[in-house]
């Protein structure tokens, strides 16, 4: 870890606030690993294979509705297809960050794996494509070192561990994403797409199962166009002439 | 809960996760939308955010999580440090349900 602080302010390093920024989503998820195993032991759920879920698996949101589910007498393909229509919103995260994560085939194999929803946040917190890149692999690997030990740990200390609820913790990672996303959201055209995307995301709760409203919010993304400039400076080059507006929202 | 569960969930996250990457590679992105691309993941994130801060399993999550997001929002807006939005967030949701149970 000492070395990043060295390269701090030379291109492509991350600076001490970027650590500090990281160190505290690392506490966060470990309680919320912590507590995900604490769960799954109370019900009933053998601790191994809570903990292999969280290293295979490696989506905290779609852990919890399988715990939740199969504890609640669901059928197992009804917990398998709930979890995945959760993780819909990573096929359009790698879409979007794919270049992110590296050119080699096994960088793009390996980097898949730890793409949560703090990892794609840190790398487009960053706007030099090398930062973004370390960003996206610091903060992916770091949050998959901390999420099944702390899944073991809480199975083992079992119930002692505080309720998530009364720590507050559900706001914490909620907030936490949106400080995150905060400076892209200066941007105007961003700005909208957000705003409609996510009243379209809420509107849809009631109507959709879980997972799908967030994928529905990219309806959003066509209150951005028309993108008058692009707004990264790192990207250099103005955009391809308007050649139409594109189609989008028939997520 | 059974092994096969966990692999199925496993395998189909996985390739949701890596289609994105191995996909993208055969395009050649143009600018525009690979902006655009950027404002649809910050869009998921504001969504996936806005989401979790007002629902649990489909119903409404209480309003001491939806003032915790909240706080830490306005704090996060206003330039305050990565862990103060956070602890403020966790705090403020912590202290409602301390004040008003149930």
């Amino acid at each position: 870890m000492s070395s990043l602080s060295r390269t701090r302010g030379s291109r492509g390093g991350l600076g001490s606030a970027f650590l500090g920024k990281m160190l505290s989503m690392a506490v966060a998820m470990s309680l919320v690993g912590c507590s995900l195993g604490a769960i799954a032991v109370s019900k009933g759920i053998p601790l191994w294979l809570v903990t292999l879920m969280a290293a295979l698996v490696f989506a905290g949101g779609s852990e919890f509705m399988a715990v939740g589910l199969i504890s609640a007498g669901a059928a197992p393909i009804t917990a398998v297809v709930g979890g995945l229509m959760l993780n819909a919103r990573h096929f359009p995260f790698g879409l979007a960050i794919g270049d992110v994560l590296g050119r080699g085939l096994l960088a793009r194999l390996l980097g898949s794996h730890i793409m949560v929803d703090e990892a794609v946040a840190f790398a487009l917190a960053e706007q030099d494509p090398q930062r973004r890149r370390r960003a996206y692999w610091i903060a992916g690997l770091t949050v998959y070192g901390v999420w099944a030990p702390s899944v073991l740990l809480g199975g083992l200390l079992g119930q002692r561990v505080g309720d998530p609820a009364a720590l507050g913790l559900d706001a914490a990672l909620p907030a936490a994403l949106l400080a995150l996303v905060m400076p892209s959201l200066r941007d105007r055209p961003t700005l909208r797409a957000v705003v409609v995307g996510a009243a379209v995301a809420v509107v849809a709760t009631p109507l959709l199962p879980e997972g799908l409203p967030v994928v529905a919010a990219l309806i959003g993304v066509a209150a951005a166009v028309p993108t008058p400039k692009s707004k990264s400076a790192a990207a250099g080059t103005a955009g391809t002439p308007e050649a139409g507006t594109p189609e989008r929202g028939n997520a | 809960m059974t092994v096969g569960v966990v692999l199925m969930l496993a395998a189909g996250t996985y390739a949701l996760r890596v289609a994105g990457p191995l996909l993208r590679d055969r395009v050649r992105l143009s600018e525009r939308w690979q902006r655009l691309l950027s404002i649809a993941a910050i869009t998921l994130l504001g969504a996936f955010v806005v989401t979790s801060a007002l629902f649990e399993s489909g119903g409404f999550a209480g309003w001491a999580r939806v003032a915790g997001v909240a706080v830490g929002g306005v704090l996060a807006w206003r330039r305050a440090p990565f862990v103060v939005v956070v602890l403020a967030a966790a705090a403020t949701t912590a202290g409602l349900r301390v004040l008003l149970p149930g």
